[in-house]
């Protein structure tokens, strides 16, 4: 069974919701739909209150290189537009509209019919996807179609699908992997066209038995290029660097591109979004999102429209659990805990995630007892106990020395630090200031 | 509504903690302490309580009446001191000797330095060697009692006649007192081997007697089995790696191997080594100690190098009996140094320029 080399750690499974099939949540009444909703510039709305737009509709350009077009996935009347808070409280520019009805537009194929035949060519199909607002939806949200067009440095030699989900708790790919089998090995073979490579990989961990049997025997017969690869269960399998290493044991340089080593990766749900858009002409503006947690009162996959506030997906599935004490949107790992409920979900969002007092409060920080345990489990070979110090000596120059952009900041030194240090607050600080200062010097 | 917090991820945390690795070094010596009680019986019990207490009381009255911090004795790593202080004191110190020694551990070797995870070197080796020269006598000489009627406690019938009946020493201080006595180098000039001359002729000083128990030394060290009993519990809670342990053992085995085919009538055979002396306490739960020891399994290695070569030069070659205290404390040193060079290895290279 393949798995990345250095470090990692093994946080509990907990997938309980795995088992619950894809509902459609309602509609909202009023949908906040973010134009800050991927990697780079927001996009630039070209609606204005009183518009009427449909399901799909094109309602933001993308603005500069590293941005997406946003579509609405509401259909009615845009009421305003007008910063609303995101789920950290930030406010960014926000297209509001107030629902009527439920109507898409003509050209996107709602049948369930799945479509094989991939009739666009290379360029057109790139173009679709970025036409189409296709994000990375395995947390990063970077627009898909930059990745699909490497540098001309770089020579891709195969997709890798990341079907890991690492994370506990979340079960949105694994879903997606059971129920829509066919279209993600379709989307695989428009982005090994897209890239015109001729291998793909698709990387399931071994907790997800039932995905990978039927992935494997689907391949099999009609995408003899697609192979799927059993991984094995340890976090941070599905980090995009850990995956590369898994699959083709080739190693992602110090400040390079995944690409420098052939591979490009997407992560299952942009697999499918990818399908949907190039296959359907549906644009992304939908996404499954899990609800979960041992305290949740469900345990349920929905699928969801982007821009339906937090609250009342919550709302519909009971309200917040008694004993919740924290509610993160992503895996308990590396998702953001939600400050504010009533910001909308974005194409990324991938799940509401309960966790009690006893799972998440933080204790109290002790000594370092300089046991190491940081260091073994740092996958990207740093010595997190270190960062932390000079972070708080403020020595940038030393963390500039001990590699601190290298990190993932996927959590491992934290997870296991005895003393209960906060490492990665420490790190994910130094290393943005770090990155600041090695922006600002001249380019020699 | 609830409230709700909100921090920086991750949001869980792995079960690990301070207090429970402290916990897992506890267990993890106490069967050496089981068997020393067996052993010596009552004072063997009075050794660890005093031991433990006073560790314990010491850190209390420096946090709460000089530091006027937090109290963290609840993590138990005065406790640990303590116990591993006990381990590494003849099992009939006077009660106020085990008191100086407490305070040098805690007072001096640790607390100097600012407490838990500051401190450079071992504070119960510090507080050993303290104690060792400043009262010789009771680190070495008569203060060891003898297990049951081992060869110490001078049975006359395994005892050989240059022993002194109540006079106790380890197995290194036998034969470094022996090596001393004109009548034993005469016999090893004609080309006698130690191992012939001394370890063989007594029953007490063989492999099995050492592996099992019944040798002279302080209290922690009479059993090896206990001690390797030990590692291995801590090995299986994944608390320590084995890298400090293992190449500390291999060094020494190695290294006294080699002297000892290159003369064996001078040099003690490398098996003897292993099994005697401080050597097995030392390397499984003194070296290992992570406040003074390397961060990555490299650094861990060339740390377990030095203490093995330094613990048989100063065997075979110093006026010390025993070295893996001193080599284990002179290798603290170092630790700052080798986690300078010694760094973890990367994921990847830096990308090339274009």
């Amino acid at each position: 069974m393949k798995t990345f080399f250095i470090g990692g750690v093994h946080p509990a499974d907990k997938k309980i919701s795995a088992e619950a099939a894809i509902e459609k949540l309602p509609i909202p009444k009023v949908a906040y739909i973010s134009m800050g909703q991927h990697l780079g510039a927001p996009a630039e709305p070209i609606v204005k209150p009183g518009d009427k737009v449909k399901v799909g509709q094109l309602i933001a350009n993308p603005k500069g290189f590293v941005s997406a077009p946003v579509h609405s996935s509401v259909s009615g009347t845009v009421r305003s537009i007008e910063p609303v808070k995101d789920i950290a409280g930030n406010p960014v520019m926000t297209v509001v509209i107030d629902v009527e009805g439920d109507e898409w537009m003509e050209n996107i194929d709602r049948s369930d019919a799945v479509i094989s035949e991939i009739k666009l060519d290379q360029k057109q199909l790139v173009d679709k996807i970025r036409e189409c607002g296709v994000v990375g939806l395995g947390g990063a949200t970077f627009p898909t179609a930059i990745k699909l067009c490497p540098p001309p440095t770089a020579h891709p030699t195969c997709v890798i699908i990341n079907g890991a989900e690492c994370e506990p708790y979340l079960t949105s790919n694994y879903r997606e992997m059971i129920e829509m089998p066919e279209q993600l090995l379709i989307g695989c073979e428009i982005l090994m066209k897209a890239l015109n490579v001729k291998k793909c990989y698709i990387g399931i961990e071994e907790n997800k038995p039932a995905a990978i049997e039927k992935l494997t025997s689907l391949a099999g017969g009609k995408h003899p290029n697609i192979e799927v690869v059993e991984l094995k269960r340890k976090y941070p399998q599905g980090g995009e660097k850990q995956l590369i290493d898994a699959v083709i044991k080739k190693k992602v340089p110090s400040m390079g591109l995944p690409v420098d080593t052939g591979a490009v990766v997407q992560n299952v749900a942009t697999t499918i979004a990818v399908y949907n858009a190039v296959q359907k002409n549906m644009p992304l503006f939908q996404g499954i999102m899990t609800v979960t947690g041992d305290c949740s009162k469900v345990q349920r996959n929905f699928l969801h429209r982007v821009g339906t506030p937090f609250k009342e997906i919550i709302d519909y599935c009971g309200g917040i659990p008694e004993d919740a004490a924290k509610i993160i949107n992503g895996g308990p790992m590396m998702g953001k805990a939600i400050a504010n409920l009533d910001a909308p979900t974005l194409k990324g969002s991938s799940s509401i995630l309960y966790l009690t007092e006893a799972q998440t409060k933080r204790h109290e920080e002790g000594n370092c007892i300089r046991c190491a345990k940081c260091v073994s489990a740092c996958p990207m070979g740093l010595e997190p106990y270190i960062l932390n110090k000079m972070y708080r000596a403020g020595d940038m120059d030393g963390l500039e020395d001990h590699k601190i952009y290298d990190c993932i900041e996927c959590g491992c030194c934290q997870f296991t630090c005895p003393a209960y240090i906060p490492l990665l607050d420490s790190v994910r600080l130094g290393k943005a200031a770090v990155m600041k200062i090695m922006k600002s010097r001249p380019k020699k | 509504m609830n409230k709700l917090i909100v921090s920086g991820a991750p949001h869980v945390h792995g079960r690990e903690n301070t207090k429970r690795l402290m916990l897992d070094v506890i267990i993890a010596l106490m069967p050496a302490v089981l068997v020393s009680i067996y052993f010596f019986g009552l004072s063997a019990i009075k050794l660890v309580l005093i031991s433990v207490v006073a560790c314990v009381l010491v850190e209390y009255l420096i946090q709460k009446f000089m530091f006027k911090g937090p109290l963290t004795i609840c993590d138990l790593s005065a406790v640990v001191t303590g116990v591993l202080l006990a381990l590494n004191l003849p099992v009939c110190s006077p009660w106020w000797m085990i008191l100086i020694g407490a305070v040098v551990a805690i007072g001096i070797a640790k607390m100097t330095f600012g407490g838990l995870g500051q401190n450079f070197f071992n504070p119960a080796l510090v507080a050993r060697v303290v104690l060792l020269v400043s009262f010789p006598v009771l680190m070495t000489g008569a203060a060891f009692h003898a297990p049951e009627s081992g060869y110490l406690f001078g049975n006359q019938q395994t005892v050989s006649t240059a022993m002194d009946a109540t006079s106790g020493a380890t197995p290194l201080a036998y034969v470094k007192e022996q090596l001393a006595k004109p009548e034993v180098q005469a016999q090893l000039n004609n080309g006698a081997t130690i191992k012939q001359v001394l370890l063989d002729k007594d029953p007490n000083l063989s492999y099995g007697q050492m592996l099992w128990g019944r040798i002279g030394g302080s209290s922690g060290e009479a059993c090896a089995l206990a001690l390797i009993l030990g590692f291995i519990y801590l090995l299986f809670r994944r608390v320590i790696k084995p890298h400090i342990s293992l190449s500390i053992l291999i060094t020494v085995f190695v290294f006294s191997g080699i002297l000892y085919l290159a003369d064996p009538s001078r040099f003690t055979d490398p098996v003897f080594n292993l099994l005697s002396g401080g050597l097995l306490l030392g390397s499984f739960f003194m070296a290992t100690d992570y406040v003074t020891s390397p961060m990555t399994p490299k650094g861990m290695i060339i740390f377990g190098v030095g203490i093995g070569i330094l613990t048989v030069l100063i065997r075979e070659f110093g006026s010390y009996p025993e070295g893996v205290s001193f080599a284990i404390l002179i290798m603290n040193a170092t630790v700052p140094l080798i986690n300078r060079s010694a760094r973890p290895k990367r994921f990847a290279k830096e990308a090339q320029k274009k």
